[in-house]
């Protein structure tokens, strides 16, 4: 007890008394911010300095403990620079994250312009950018002619715990009943960014807030550390199931990143100059952001995006730890999920219920009720006799399921999959070496180690059709739980000494959910010989969970502000890379009101996962549940879903090949319009859609702003067109969904909308052209196969360019209609073929 | 093309040819009913009247018509509709979407006419085994119908047995108390001198009781209003009579501006009352919240207590835990000379040991309950009562009891859960008897108590035949009997009435 004599305890406001109180020992987070910005005990050793072709690298001395630190600094292709600081000598290695990054980022050579006794200065290469190294105190700056973009350790505030002998006692923390023996001692790192000029900073997911982020200052920072939340709140920092360390910095000048790639608890502290304050138009005073970042333990590796464009961080993040995942085109239709579909008889009542109302879907999911015993892999006896008729009769309408495969599994040594996991020495180990073991929905249960590349290689071989019993080429995944959720640990989670080998979960604790979801999506490619994509849902994720499939925003509740929080949080995540997110539409907890379930049908159609779930112990609440009319209103929103199928799906194939988000906050597309940065009650899809869902009860009417000096936007259910750069005021009934669709776009649809997108694969679609005030449009679309890999393997598909212009198009075949009162030219019938070359011209 | 040109829509087909087959009688997908809006050859004019167009735009695959008519055999129309003749079966008409979607819909296989999807013509064999199972039904129903007359008859008999058991009963009783007023009679002429010293000493125990009583509510309600009056300012404002949950008489945990006024009116308009300070403040430190409901409701309080202690388990503890408070507000009366009360004793116990025979009393109480009983509109489903039908599935047995519970107890030990009392018939309009409600059963954790829907069919047996929970502690129960089955039409008419032959 050597380090902490006082607790720091954070108690989150949880107003269930129900709910797990959460409570935790937050003793780095106490020294690290006990720190006060000033004087930087850190001293740039000059004559330490080495110059190679892909790096440099340097030692900073602590002045007052005489640790030394090594500095090494990369220019990076793609406009980026990355810093690393580890320990000169630590005692033993400390923990790099590995397994994110696709490859070793390429680098680019940096020259030295001059250098003095105070520091040195180096070119990075294009547009007159430098970096400045001043040796005492140590700090770099990064400029843009004579504008500094960012400063590291400007404040002072970088602080490294270097490991140490225990010479006395122990290391160890208690808190509650849970004991921390942290065997390493103090470890923690933390390193202050200034971004002059900036006013708005946005990611670092997951947290149930704002996109906009807040300053801290005051308040618990933001924290990053995956964790299975009972009931979340909205608006706190707290920490959800995910943790994504990338943060973006925007302003009317210029968009840039931060990459803090570390895998222990994180927190993150932002002040800012401006906050809550009116801007000071009197005074000269430029406004200013200032970043810190706080970890447990690992090393300091940050990776400097600097745009300058939103498109561009975009790019460079995607170069580093890849993009989206390309999901089956069924996997952004509709999904219905309930915990729990009963047995098999209630599966076909359901499916039949969608046919019955004429409501579309794709996918029915079952949650762990499914399973004998909550051992996963397999299937209730009585209840799920027969799984493959089950998956035959949906796949004989062309329709899927996911089966929930979680991580933490059932000790029993009558379950095939325990003993195989136990044998090889797979599950995650205890400080003492034994297997470690946590409650969770099965009871007693171990927790295989997702690191250990051996363990997912098994893994993944057990989703093949004759090891996973019952499964078939229609069935698909959820890992939810990968937290991991420990129902007894401390913060329901596992305990930090626990070991993956030889590294702590204290060190890799955010990275375990991202090897879950990896593994599976390779069982599914496995299973299939490596043609089909496969589709996984999880919980938990990190950087570079975007590159193994979709995400949702967990255990929300069926209130109108969890309905409003899902379009922030999803902005969010699009913002650093994951691209295929959603909210359990209807809310999780509760019961929701048939206003609000039916508003959430109309939000959820219009974001990338579109799931409806809900908690075993609510009422029923399938679509046609809530008389005629209310059937009605959730039937249209799902079908103008279906309808858009083909743009969500070239949206999709976008992120996948550049890493562009789907769902994109209106900056993104206007960076300089100031009134765009702060709005998250609306959002883009690409560039070319503008949604403005109604979350707001009993609302008679909602403001959309129109983005765009100049631009145009056309109501997509009445055609009517407004200007850009206005604040619309729309009257809204129940039924309406406002979406706008801007003026120089084509949006690709199909009309025909079937009981499942696969049933519309061979439809013909109808192109929606958009007319710029300079009667200009121009869109595209993408077509494959819409499952396997081909079009990237074989490069089997369509990627066309539609381009409208010059006023005048026609071919002699063609009919056409003209209603001048709506501006709607309606072309008959072209007959020309998707994939070839054609003009059509009017006259 | 001057007009502004703004928006453009425009299908694109995917290589498909839209090899449209020859129909010879009746385009595609159009029921016989509508033939002859289809002429071939003449314009076509939508069936909503919004617009005519040449026939050779029916059925070409593109959608023209508002309300979807121009395309019935082909899956353009969002809105439209497809007939399937399924010589064999029945006819139905399908969405147009499913047109061609790779699933067989129609049994007669038209609807994938060009998906590549492979259907077999199942309409015979789908109209035999609906012919059989028209049959069985049949005769169950006709079966159950016999029996179900058996059922009004026995329950006709049995309720007039009831009833008349029941005016036996109480015409004995009435024969008993008449011959008691009798003997009283006899006895209080008699007894006239007692009589008299009795009203005396019972009226002035009144008087003084009166004037006991007057005291104590003065005091009362001075320590109600203090208690009321919470900024002490001498009224009693609205908001303060809002912080009083316990006057909230819809419970719903607030107390309305109505609600407040109502209270208000009921209760003598509130004064300042002279009361000592120290008290009234005793009181508040002193009292217990159980206590509030008295204290507060004035006149109300005998109405106020019955209404609270069906709710709260607590109040009649605490009505345990303080006779002597209770001994003091009911000051009971002297009791009369002893000479009296033995001559009164004697004769009452007489009397009552002969009118109020605990097993009549039940019985009445029994046959009065049955009686007052829905068992349908004919009695039909008197039978069922005091009856119980058990199901047992892999884990439970389900238990029930119609017009009383429903159970449910593990096979393997452990204790019966109930899942609902008698509610109420609960079926759809002009069907009300084809569904029981049973509710108020043991509450679920984080949930609502537990209810079970009873759904009703005509079987030839009164048996329960599946049961399944389809949301948390909200259980569905199937039960066949012979009282739901309705007059049977005859099998011809049956098969006719669903058959395009």
């Amino acid at each position: 007890m050597v380090q902490c004599s006082q607790y720091v305890l954070l108690r989150w406001h949880n107003t269930n008394l129900n709910k797990h109180v959460l409570t935790l020992c937050v003793c780095a987070l106490r020294r690290q911010r006990a720190l006060k910005p000033g004087q930087s005990p850190y001293r740039a050793l000059l004559e330490t300095l080495e110059l190679t072709n892909t790096k440099l690298t340097l030692q900073l001395i602590n002045d007052n403990n005489k640790v030394r630190l090594l500095l090494e600094l990369y220019r990076l292709q793609g406009n980026m620079t990355r810093v690393k600081i580890n320990e000169l000598k630590p005692l033993k290695p400390r923990f790099e994250v590995p397994d994110v990054l696709i490859n070793d980022p390429p680098t680019e050579p940096l020259s030295l312009l001059s250098r003095d006794e105070n520091g040195v200065v180096l070119s990075l290469g294009a547009d007159s950018q430098r970096l400045i190294v001043s040796a005492k105190p140590f700090r770099l700056d990064i400029m843009e002619g004579r504008e500094v973009l960012l400063s590291l350790n400007s404040r002072g505030l970088l602080a490294f715990e270097h490991l140490r002998i225990l010479e006395d006692g122990m290391w160890e923390e208690t808190f509650k009943s849970h004991t921390d023996s942290k065997p390493n001692g103090p470890s923690s790192i933390s390193l202050d960014f200034s971004l002059p000029g900036v006013e708005n900073v946005y990611g670092i997911p997951e947290h149930a807030d704002s996109l906009k982020l807040k300053a801290t200052d005051g308040g618990d920072p933001y924290r990053l550390f995956n964790l299975d939340v009972f009931q979340y709140e909205v608006f706190n920092p707290m920490a959800l199931y995910g943790a994504i360390p990338v943060m973006l910095s925007h302003s009317a000048q210029r968009t840039m990143g931060i990459f803090w790639l570390n895998a222990a608890e994180t927190w993150v502290d932002i002040s800012s100059n401006t906050a809550g304050k009116v801007r000071p138009t009197h005074t000269q005073s430029t406004p200013q952001t200032d970043v810190r970042w706080i970890s447990e333990s690992g090393i300091i590796d940050v990776f400097i995006m600097l745009g300058p464009t939103p498109t561009d961080v975009f790019s460079q993040y995607a170069s580093l730890t890849g993009t989206q995942a390309f999901p089956p085109l069924s996997a952004l239709a509709y999904h219905q999920c309930r915990w729990n579909y009963n047995d098999q008889e209630d599966v076909a009542a359901v499916d039949q219920g969608f046919d019955d109302h004429d409501i579309p879907y794709d996918f029915i999911w079952l949650d762990i009720e499914h399973t004998d015993g909550k051992r996963y892999f397999t299937w209730d006896p009585h209840k799920f006799p027969q799984p493959k008729d089950m998956l035959q009769g949906l796949l004989d309408k062309r329709r899927k399921m996911v089966t929930i495969v979680d991580p933490h599994i059932k000790v029993d040594s009558s379950y095939k999959i325990h003993n195989e996991i136990r044998s090889k020495g797979f599950y995650v180990k205890s400080k003492d070496g034994g297997d470690y073991e946590g409650w969770c929905w099965p009871g007693n249960s171990g927790y295989p180690d997702f690191t250990n590349p051996e363990m997912r290689a098994w893994w993944a071989s057990m989703f093949a059709y004759d090891q996973y019993e019952g499964s078939m080429e229609n069935m698909y995944t959820w890992n939810d739980m990968n937290e991991p959720s420990v129902f007894n640990g401390p913060e329901v989670t596992m305990h930090k000494d626990a070991l993956h080998g030889n590294w702590e979960n204290r060190d890799l604790h955010n990275l375990y959910g991202l090897y879950v979801q990896r593994a599976t999506a390779e069982g599914l490619i496995e299973r299939s010989g490596g043609v089909e994509r496969p589709f996984v849902l999880a919980r938990a994720f990190f950087a570079g969970s975007q590159r193994y499939g979709a995400v949702w925003t967990g255990d929300n509740a069926a209130e109108w502000e969890h309905l409003k929080i899902s379009i922030p949080m999803c902005l969010s995540l699009s913002l650093v890379g994951v691209s295929f997110c959603g909210a359990d539409v209807g809310g999780f907890f509760k019961s929701p009101s048939t206003e609000l379930l039916v508003r959430w049908y109309q939000t959820g159609a219009y974001q990338p996962f579109f799931r409806a779930h809900a908690h075993l112990d609510t009422p029923r609440r399938e679509p046609w549940l809530f008389g005629p009319e209310n059937t009605a209103l959730i039937r249209e929103a799902v079908r103008q879903r279906y309808a858009l199928l083909p743009y969500w799906y070239q949206l999709f194939y976008h992120a996948h090949h550049s890493g562009q988000p789907v769902m994109r906050p209106l900056w993104v597309e206007y960076p300089q319009d100031t009134a765009t940065f702060s709005m998250d009650d609306q959002f883009l899809l690409g560039e070319d859609l503008l949604v403005h869902p109604v979350t707001e009860e009993g609302a008679r009417g909602v403001t959309a702003y129109l983005p765009g000096k100049g631009e145009v936007w056309f109501d997509v259910h009445t055609f009517q067109k407004h200007n850009g750069a206005q604040n619309l005021y729309i009257p809204v009934t129940i039924s309406s969904i406002p979406v706008f669709q801007r003026g120089g776009s084509i949006i690709p649809r199909k009309a025909r909308v079937r009981r499942s997108s696969s049933c519309m694969e061979h439809d013909p679609y109808t192109l929606f052209v958009a007319l710029s005030p300079k009667r200009f449009a121009q869109g595209e679309l993408y077509i494959d196969d819409g499952h396997t890999f081909n079009f990237d393997k074989q490069k089997q598909f369509i990627h066309r360019r539609f381009s409208f212009a010059n006023n005048a198009l026609s071919s002699s075949q063609l009919e056409f209609e003209f209603d001048a009162s709506m501006s709607v030219l309606t072309l008959r019938k072209p007959g020309v073929n998707a994939g070839l070359d054609w003009t059509v011209v009017l006259q | 093309m001057s007009c502004a040109l703004l928006l453009l829509l425009m299908s694109l087909a995917l290589a498909m040819g839209t090899g449209a087959a020859v129909e010879i009688q009746r385009p595609r997908g159009v029921p016989l009913s509508k033939r002859q809006f289809y002429e071939e050859n003449k314009p076509f004019t939508c069936l909503d009247g919004s617009s005519t167009i040449p026939f050779d735009r029916v059925n070409d695959d593109y959608c023209d018509c508002r309300d979807g008519s121009d395309e019935p055999g082909t899956a353009a129309c969002p809105n439209g509709s497809f007939h399937c003749t399924n010589a064999g079966f029945r006819p139905a008409f399908i969405p147009s979407s499913r047109i061609n979607d790779g699933i067989c819909d129609c049994c007669d296989t038209t609807d994938e006419y060009n998906s590549g999807a492979t259907c077999q013509n199942t309409c015979r064999e789908m109209g035999r085994k609906e012919r059989e199972s028209l049959q069985i039904m049949a005769e169950i129903t006709k079966e159950g119908f016999l029996l179900k007359q058996q059922l009004i008859h026995e329950a006709k008999r049995g309720q007039e047995d009831k009833q008349g058991k029941l005016t036996e009963l109480q015409g004995s009783k009435k024969g008993l108390e008449e011959k008691v007023e009798a003997l009283r009679t006899v006895k209080e002429t008699a007894e006239d001198p007692e009589k008299e010293a009795k009203e005396r000493h019972l009226k002035a125990w009144e008087e003084q009781k009166e004037l006991l009583r007057m005291e104590k509510d003065k005091t009362r309600m001075a320590e109600a209003f203090l208690e009321l009056d919470d900024d002490a300012d001498g009224y009693v404002s609205v908001a303060e009579l809002q912080s009083h949950l316990e006057l909230d008489p819809d419970s719903d945990g607030s107390l309305s501006e109505t609600e407040t006024q109502v209270s208000q009116g009921q209760s003598e308009p509130p004064a300042p009352v002279e009361t000592p300070q120290e008290e009234s403040r005793d009181f508040v430190s002193d009292h217990d919240s159980d206590h509030y409901p008295e204290d507060y409701a004035g006149e109300e309080e005998e109405d106020v207590e019955d209404d609270e202690e069906d709710d709260h388990d607590e109040e009649e503890e605490e009505e345990k835990v303080t006779p002597e408070k209770r001994e003091d507000d009911e000051v009971s009366m002297p009791p009369y000379d002893t000479e009296t009360q033995s001559l009164i004793d004697g004769t009452y116990s007489h009397l009552q040991s002969l009118i109020c025979d605990p097993e009549c009393i039940s019985i009445c109480r029994n046959l009065e309950k049955e009686i007052g009983f829905d068992f349908g509109p004919s009695a039909e489903f008197a039978y069922l009562y005091s009856q119980c039908y058990e199901l047992s599935t892999s884990e439970y047995i389900y238990r029930l009891c119609p017009f009383n519970r429903v159970s449910q107890k593990p096979k393997f030990g452990g204790s019966e859960t109930n899942l609902g009392l008698w509610g109420q018939w609960a079926g759809p309009e002009g069907n009300l008897y084809s569904v029981m409600k049973y509710d108020h059963g043991q509450g679920c954790w984080q949930g609502p108590n537990r209810s079970t829907t009873v759904k009703l069919t005509c079987g030839k047996e009164t048996v329960v035949t599946s049961t399944s929970e389809p949301s948390r502690c909200e259980y569905l129960m199937e039960f066949t009997t012979p009282a739901v089955c309705q007059e049977p039409a005859s099998l011809d008419e049956v098969l006719h009435g669903h058959t395009e032959l």
